[in-house]
């Protein structure tokens, strides 16, 4: 593992000491396996304890993790065939967002989503998973190019939030938002929404309207990142963790909430810890929800969407 | 470092701190204004009477700046006089994720503005034209949007699209509202969803564009008019400024993301003075109902 979080520590302190033990006794044919034993067992049993309390921040911590698989990950191990598309057709491509086609058991799904880049120089490149309007205009583009032939739309979120910079005020982030959200409402094909990382506020939602909205255990969602609420609420960003506290910006915060229809649970430690058998269960809930949408009509599911996004929030009538 | 998008409500006091040092005001020159005669306009500091003002609609008549306004005045300048019938007005938030503070802030802006929201809806006539009319009041929770400013907005769509009248919506907000986590964002789904389904009528809608308009509310309802009318100098835009400035490091152009700048990089329909505000939407409405 290229990068361990605080929490994370103890838990991969032991993995060392067990993979340490395990080529001592193989080098030295000495009798450890009831030591080993011992180890795994305490491992397991810690790692349950540390993952089955998270606090909000050391999940917003694990949802940003540097070795978190990211949407084209995700994308070659779900899907084959994937080709992707460029640009937005008015002015740039924006590499932030990918774009394109791809199989899954037979079938082609258009796919969207964020990327981040993995080394410094892939990250500057992705602009960290920020997208510019272009970015959202190429994804709203091929979303409704696959509509055209009756393709569903698979949508990956993972971004900090759209970029604020010079350039996106200037070529409308605010407007390619909106009428990325307005259009997609009416995209007349079913589209599942898989939050993956960080679903960062409007820039999140602009690719994230959807028929099901599924998210990864460590996903967070909000409105705001903690950083920002923090500096706004107390002046100061590094009252982050009281921030995300306060936002309830978790998976199951947002299950509780009605925002999204289902949790994927991650392996043991994460989704960056095994990538394959997170893939595997990505696949496995995208196939189950995607076997019910299909037979709905396009007018339905349009009708469905409206009401349920209208639905959402908590008020009173006094 | 703040990349949010959900911009909240705080860029109100350093947008006037903003206006002024562009004008090159020096705050020493404050003199206690004896309250309710005398105003100082906040961008020129010209110290006007406050009749002349009101009677000018709160545009300064040296400068033009227009003053921020409430939902009361947007109503009278906008209404034929008696027209308006206030709908939703028993919609009130719920402090649901037990925020800092929220439940004071309600009841402050509560106390300030007169509405138990930052919007108010209903219906009422144009020079005679029915018409469904929403107004934002930056005064409450900086305009904020939360589950109440979304549910109304969403029901001035259906009631607009049912009575197959015009909507109108005069916007002032800083974004969603942080307080209410999620759900303010879902609101931009919510609101932006439901303004199919007024396409689809063909019923026009109008937004007015006042200072400011930013973030989720931007990135939402207030974007997507078939007509984008600006008061002259409004902040608009996605981010707020200081938060551009602290992402990338750099001064911001002069005149960056206010109405002139918008309408120049093609994102608004039209700047138009608070007093041509009624003229226009009324020319504008004839034109789409072709009357």
């Amino acid at each position: 593992m290229a990068f361990v979080l605080d929490f994370e520590k103890p838990i991969v302190e032991l993995e060392k000491k067990i993979e340490e033990l395990k080529a001592a006794a193989e080098a030295g044919n000495i009798e450890l396996e009831d030591e080993i034993k011992r180890l795994t067992q305490k491992v397991e049993k810690l790692r349950k304890e540390i993952y089955q309390n998270l606090t909000r921040w050391q999940r917003v911590q694990l949802a940003r993790h540097p070795d978190r698989p990211y949407t084209l990950d995700y994308i070659s191990q779900i899907f084959t065939d994937w080709v992707e598309f460029h640009g937005d057709r008015l002015f740039a491509d924006d590499p932030a967002v990918v774009a394109g086609f791809a199989k899954l058991d037979g079938e082609t799904f258009t796919i969207v989503g964020h990327q981040k880049g993995r080394t410094t120089k892939e990250k500057l490149e992705r602009n960290f998973g920020m997208p510019h309007p272009e970015g959202y205009r190429k994804a709203m583009r091929i979303m409704k190019l696959g509509a055209k032939f009756g393709r569903p739309v698979i949508s990956f979120v993972d971004t900090p939030g759209a970029f604020p910079g010079i350039g996106a005020e200037e070529r409308g982030q605010a407007l390619a938002i909106a009428e990325n959200i307005r259009d997609m409402a009416v995209l007349p094909v079913p589209i599942i929404v898989v939050v993956t990382g960080e679903g960062g506020s409007g820039g999140a939602l602009a690719i994230g309207v959807g028929d099901v909205v599924l998210m990864l255990e460590h996903a967070i969602y909000s409105v705001i990142s903690p950083e920002g609420c923090a500096s706004i609420l107390w002046r100061d960003a590094k009252y982050a963790p009281d921030a995300a506290e306060a936002l309830k910006l978790t998976a199951p915060d947002l299950l509780e909430l009605g925002v999204i229809d289902e949790i994927i649970p991650e392996p043991p430690g994460g989704a960056h810890r095994d990538l394959k058998l997170t893939a595997e269960r990505i696949k496995k809930a995208i196939k189950k929800h995607y076997s019910r949408l299909k037979k709905v009509s396009p007018d339905k599911l349009i009708r469905k969407r409206i009401e349920k996004y209208g639905k959402m929030g908590i008020y009173k009538e006094e | 470092m703040v990349l949010d998008a959900g911009r909240i409500f705080c860029y109100y006091l350093f947008m006037r701190w903003f206006v002024r040092k562009e004008k090159g005001i020096k705050s020493k020159e404050k003199k206690p204004i004896p309250d309710g005669v005398w105003v100082k306009c906040d961008s020129c500091g010209e110290i006007l009477y406050r009749k002349e003002l009101e009677k000018n609609l709160w545009v300064c008549p040296r400068c033009s700046y227009h003053f921020r306004i409430s939902h009361k005045k947007y109503l009278e300048m906008l209404l034929d006089e008696g027209t308006f019938k206030e709908k939703d007005g028993n919609l009130a938030p719920v402090d649901f994720l037990k925020f800092k503070d929220y439940p004071k802030k309600i009841e402050k802006s509560m106390k300030n503005t007169g509405l138990k929201d930052a919007i108010i809806c209903g219906e009422g006539k144009i020079e005679g034209m029915d018409v469904e009319i929403c107004v934002m009041d930056f005064k409450f929770i900086g305009g904020s949007m939360g589950s109440v400013v979304g549910e109304k907005v969403k029901r001035a769509i259906y009631r607009a699209k049912e009575r197959k009248v015009p909507l109108i919506i005069v916007n002032a907000s800083g974004g969603a509202r942080m307080q209410e986590g999620i759900l303010s964002l879902m609101q931009m789904a919510k609101t932006a969803s439901a303004l199919n389904l007024l396409a689809e009528e063909k019923v026009p809608y109008i937004s007015i564009l006042t200072n400011p308009t930013t973030a989720g509310v931007m990135a939402s309802y207030a974007s997507l008019g078939d007509a984008v009318i600006a008061e002259p100098g409004a902040l608009l835009g996605f981010a707020g400024p200081r938060v551009i400035q602290q992402t990338i490091k750099q001064e911001l152009p002069p005149g960056f993301q206010r109405s002139e700048f918008m309408l120049k990089h093609g994102m608004i329909d039209m700047i138009v003075e608070r007093k041509n505000l009624k003229k226009t939407v009324v020319t504008l409405l004839r034109h789409f109902l072709n009357k």
